[in-house]
């Protein structure tokens, strides 16, 4: 049997016990790696079990829609998809293939993690690689999922705005929410890289518009293929909003500003609803979705004409003559003249031993307060603000609703300047001089207004003293949207009606009696108006400087009609030269709004006898069909 | 030469820790490939287990001393096979390893080239015995370990080949070695290891320098060992219950029923039942031990202990792997992991040890 072993006797047992224990020590080795996993931190390694298998996917809430008046959509979504790279399953090796499939530059998309990753976001913050997806992309992503795991197709609703900008500063725009916004408090429910508004409608009612996200959890195995559901929350979709802005007369108002810098701000004196509001130039709220590029924000932010300038609300500038109503107003209300009190004008006068021009050189003559509003006589209006001093004025001019913001639900309304003694005191530490109220007077010096502040004093005060909050949603949409809204009381004055009536006539004449505001006249119509034109700078530096940003801005205010005004009509035609210029907006505008009350009251008699037939549609781009 | 062998005599302590462990692997086979490709591959395990228990008869019937004696011969024809391989073998993942038999199994040769080599190892330092090993010797014992090393490094297989080399080192520790030579092959290891580095694959290399910060790499090298580590993590005290661990089921864990079978196998029972297998383990390992002092001569005792060393090698290097602190290597887990051939390789193994106690009587 032994053929092999040359003796009996074994070797060693002392190799067996060796071996014996550097088993039970290589047991005890591994066992204690099994202590420190499963016993010692078994929480780390379940948490990340754990991330391994749940994804959490966001469902997007689209944002409400914008409506007009009608319910015409103006900003809508459209439904797109966009594209996340989860880095926390991301695969170094796949990178280029990735950017080769959806045609973003291998370059870019390193360039992007590197970025993220210096930021030190944390890991399973998703990285946008691409949105708008086109279908091709899309085909790439949905064929390559178990090659990919760490792409993520997600449904993105896009905002989609008017074309050309039409009323882009009344709705504004949306963006990636900012860090500083992410700090306050009314976004704090926002996660970074949420969309938000930032301007116009779109930041006033952000609350509204914005809806809630929802999230879809699932368990996904290692190729990424859903195993079961978890959780959804459905996301709640954003609530619409109806605009007191109407399409047809926001269109007219788009298109008579065509290739003008300036603003048209149209109101409904009665409720003080906002029916349009231009902004010239202005911008393509399109290009902001989805993030604007950097050389589209130089370009916009580099504009010497300031495109994104909300000019109704923020241009402050002098009113120039449309300012003379309110002087009347204040001569009025306190009695430093009779109605019947009257100027001879030689083309100019002196006051406080300076010569003040009238803007014409010949002069007009004797004339009374309605020659004066008619022919815009600026001599009868020195005489008028000399008598009154400066405080009467600021006094009048506040009442009617100048040097304060007018509270209209846009963000970042500006409030003017209304010049007075103490008004001088306290910025500049200097006394009143009585030489200053001349120029103010006529609407020039120290005096700044917005259109929107224009639009709302002149509606108010045809009106007979009864100021209505200038705003974009209607008060019944208010109240559905936030609970216990009540409507602002109007501000009302007591004003002398014979004085009010005595003022309207003159402003009925400067557009009927062949004053500096026939060109606003609509044969039909009774529309009342005052033209303005403000001095830039100085006549002296018009004369050595002969540029476009030296011409004189253009204004002319129209309501009608006169006794009973359902609108009115502010036209700011910056560096237009001379009010009278202004003036054909404003009719262009006023007429649209009868026009379309017309064809209203036309074809609601036409269902009513024709019922098949359905009352929709009525722009004013589709082709007339008035006959009234 | 005819004797009698009372089934007394038989190791049924070492025949049921043995099936319990397979049942156990069985088991965690069977969770692990639900709903996959590879869904019948329990029932396949179970055809190899019934094949690994004839075979541990068998390899426990025949006179350990007649195997020893014809080493040479199934030496030659192991080399040969080998060869065979090199020229007609299947190739599967980019290796040529499998044979393929009649009915389209494929058998891995390289792994019953370690019942050739335990034999041989036995039959070569029994001779010497009691001498201590010369310088000649081990050149002579360590060429005849060189050939299959190097064939079925060639397939490439390097780590099953590594795997060949606890063998000899167990035959050469037993038989005693002069301190001298410990220093002199030391020393020649760790001149040679740079240059053995040149030679390694890049997987190679990147799955060893992983081994060191497998964070460096979480998608690429570092995958298999980091999700190995949060399943076996996952896994907590108890376990999360039978086909209920979340990484094998779903698949984070890499080839859960073969190679990583034991972090699949601890995700699902946690510590407890790992505790139950190892001691399962070292119980195979001791009574191995046991047999190896006990055996009648000393080539039984070469036997024994080259199984112990084969086994506690690949114990180590897969349950090392599993729990990150081992590089990750193609070994599998003797016994739990899916696979016929090193299945029946181990069956065999430990059937030679049984037959090693069968006869340990020498009357």
């Amino acid at each position: 049997m032994n053929l092999y072993s040359s003796s009996r006797k074994k070797p060693g047992h002392l190799q067996v016990a060796v071996f014996q224990f550097v088993s039970a020590a290589v047991c005890l080795w591994l066992l204690s790696g099994f202590w420190q996993l499963q016993v010692q931190s078994p929480d780390v390694y379940a948490a990340r079990a754990e991330r391994n298998r749940i994804k959490s996917l966001p469902l997007l809430a689209p944002r409400g829609e914008i409506m007009d008046r009608d319910g015409r959509i103006l900003v809508d979504n459209s439904p797109t998809f966009k594209v996340l790279l989860s880095r926390a399953a991301m695969r170094e090796e796949n990178l280029p293939l990735i950017a080769e499939g959806l045609n973003i530059p291998y370059e870019q998309l390193r360039a992007q993690l590197r970025r993220l990753r210096r930021s030190n976001a944390p890991e399973y913050q998703a990285v946008i690689l691409k949105e708008n997806l086109a279908p091709g992309d899309i085909a790439f992503v949905e064929s390559h999922r178990a090659e990919f795991p760490e792409l993520e197709l997600i449904r993105s609703p896009k905002r989609l705005y008017p074309q050309d900008g039409l009323a882009s500063h009344v709705v504004g725009y949306v963006g990636e929410i900012s860090d500083a916004e992410l700090e306050q408090l009314e976004f704090a429910l926002y996660e970074p890289g949420a969309e938000v508004g930032k301007a116009g409608i779109e930041r006033q009612y952000n609350d509204v518009l914005s809806g809630s996200d929802g999230r879809r959890v699932v368990v996904v195995d290692s190729l990424g293929r859903e195993r079961e559901v978890r959780g959804n929350v459905e996301a709640k979709p954003g609530r619409g909003i109806r605009l007191t802005i109407d399409l047809d007369l926001q269109v007219v108002a788009e298109l008579a500003m065509e290739g003008k810098t300036g603003a048209v701000v149209a109101l409904d004196p009665r409720n003080g609803e906002v029916l349009a509001l231009v902004s010239r130039p202005n911008y393509l709220p399109n290009k902001f979705v989805g993030g604007i590029s950097v050389e589209d924000w130089r370009q916009l932010a580099n504009d010497p004409q300031k495109p994104m300038l909300n000019r109704p609300i923020q241009a402050q500038l002098a009113p120039g003559s449309i300012f003379k109503p309110i002087v009347a107003l204040a001569a009025n209300r306190n009695p430093v003249v009779d109605m019947d009190f009257s100027v001879v004008c030689q083309g100019g006068a002196f006051f406080y031993g300076r010569y003040f021009r009238c803007h014409k050189r010949g002069g007009h003559g004797r004339v009374t307060l309605h020659e004066a509003l008619v022919q815009s006589c600026d001599v009868y209006f020195y005489t008028l603000g000399n008598r009154l001093g400066i405080d009467s004025i600021a006094e009048t001019s506040m009442l009617v609703g100048f040097g304060e913001p007018t509270g209209i639900d846009l963000p970042h309304e500006e409030d003017g300047t209304v010049p007075s003694t103490g008004w001088k005191l306290r910025f500049f530490r200097e006394k009143w001089y009585a030489g200053e109220t001349i120029s103010v007077a006529i609407g020039q010096g120290a005096l700044t207004t917005t259109p929107l502040q224009i639009a709302s004093a002149i509606g108010g005060l045809a009106m007979g003293g009864e100021w209505h909050q200038p705003h974009l949603v209607p008060h019944d949409e208010m109240q559905s949207i936030r609970q216990g809204f009540q409507p602002p009381a109007p501000r009302r004055a007591e004003l002398d009606s014979s004085a009010v009536r005595e003022i309207v006539r003159g402003l009925w004449g400067v557009v009927n009696e062949a004053g500096t505001g026939v060109r606003s006249r609509i044969p039909g119509y009774d529309v009342c108006g005052k033209t303005g034109t403000a001095q830039v700078v100085s006549r002296q530096y018009a004369k050595e400087h002969d540029v476009e940003a030296s011409k004189d801005n253009a204004w002319f205010v129209g309501f009608a009609p006169c006794e009973a005004p359902e609108i009115v009509v502010v036209a700011l035609h910056e560096h237009g030269e001379h009010g009278h210029l202004a003036a054909p907006i404003v009719r262009d505008v006023i007429k649209a709004y009868f026009d379309k009350k017309q064809r209203t009251r036309w074809t609601q008699r036409k269902t009513t006898s024709a019922p098949a037939q359905t009352a929709s549609n009525f722009s004013m781009l589709a082709p007339r069909r008035v006959r009234p | 030469m005819i004797r009698h062998y009372s089934a007394r005599d038989f190791d049924w302590v070492l025949l049921g820790i043995t099936i319990a462990i397979t049942m156990l692997g069985l088991l965690e086979i069977y969770s692990a490939t639900r709903n996959t490709p590879w869904q019948e591959a329990h029932v396949r395990q179970i055809v190899w287990i019934g094949l690994g228990l004839i075979l541990l008869w068998v390899f426990s019937a025949i006179d350990y001393n007649i195997l020893i004696h014809h080493a040479l011969t199934f030496y030659a024809i192991a080399v040969a096979l080998l060869l065979l391989i090199m020229v007609l073998g299947q190739v599967i993942g980019g290796a040529r390893r499998w044979l393929l038999l009649p009915g389209g199994t494929t058998l891995q040769v390289s792994e019953f080239v370690k019942v050739v080599l335990v034999l041989l190892m036995a039959r070569f330092f029994s001779a010497l015995h009691p001498e201590r090993v010369s310088a000649k010797n081990l050149l002579k014992i360590a060429g005849l370990f060189a050939v299959p090393m190097f064939l079925v490094a060639r397939q490439p297989d390097l780590s099953t080949a590594l795997s060949y080399a606890p063998i000899l080192v167990m035959g050469v520790f037993v038989a005693g070695l002069r301190w001298k030579f410990v220093l002199v092959l030391a020393l020649a290891g760790a001149l040679i290891l740079p240059l053995a580095w040149q030679y390694l694959q890049p997987y190679q290399k990147e799955r060893l320098i992983t081994f060191m910060d497998p964070e460096r790499d979480p998608r690429g090298s570092g995958y298999q060992p980091i999700q190995s580590k949060i399943a076996v993590g996952a896994g907590g005290i108890w376990g999360s219950g039978f086909s209920q661990g979340s990484q094998t089921q779903l698949r984070f864990l890499p080839v859960p029923h073969t190679d990583f079978i034991f972090s699949a196998y601890a995700e699902e029972t946690g510590f407890v039942g790992v505790t139950v297998v190892m001691a399962l383990y070292f119980a195979i390992l001791m009574k191995i031990a046991g047999n190896a002092k006990t055996s009648a001569d000393s080539a039984g005792m070469y036997i024994c202990m080259g199984v112990g060393a084969l086994l506690l090698f690949h114990f180590l290097v897969n349950i090392g792997m599993v729990i990150g602190r081992m590089p990750v290597t193609g070994l599998p887990l003797p016994l739990m992991s899916y696979g016929g051939s090193n299945l029946l390789a181990t069956f065999m193994l430990l059937g030679l040890v049984n037959n090693v106690r069968l006869r340990r009587f020498t009357n």
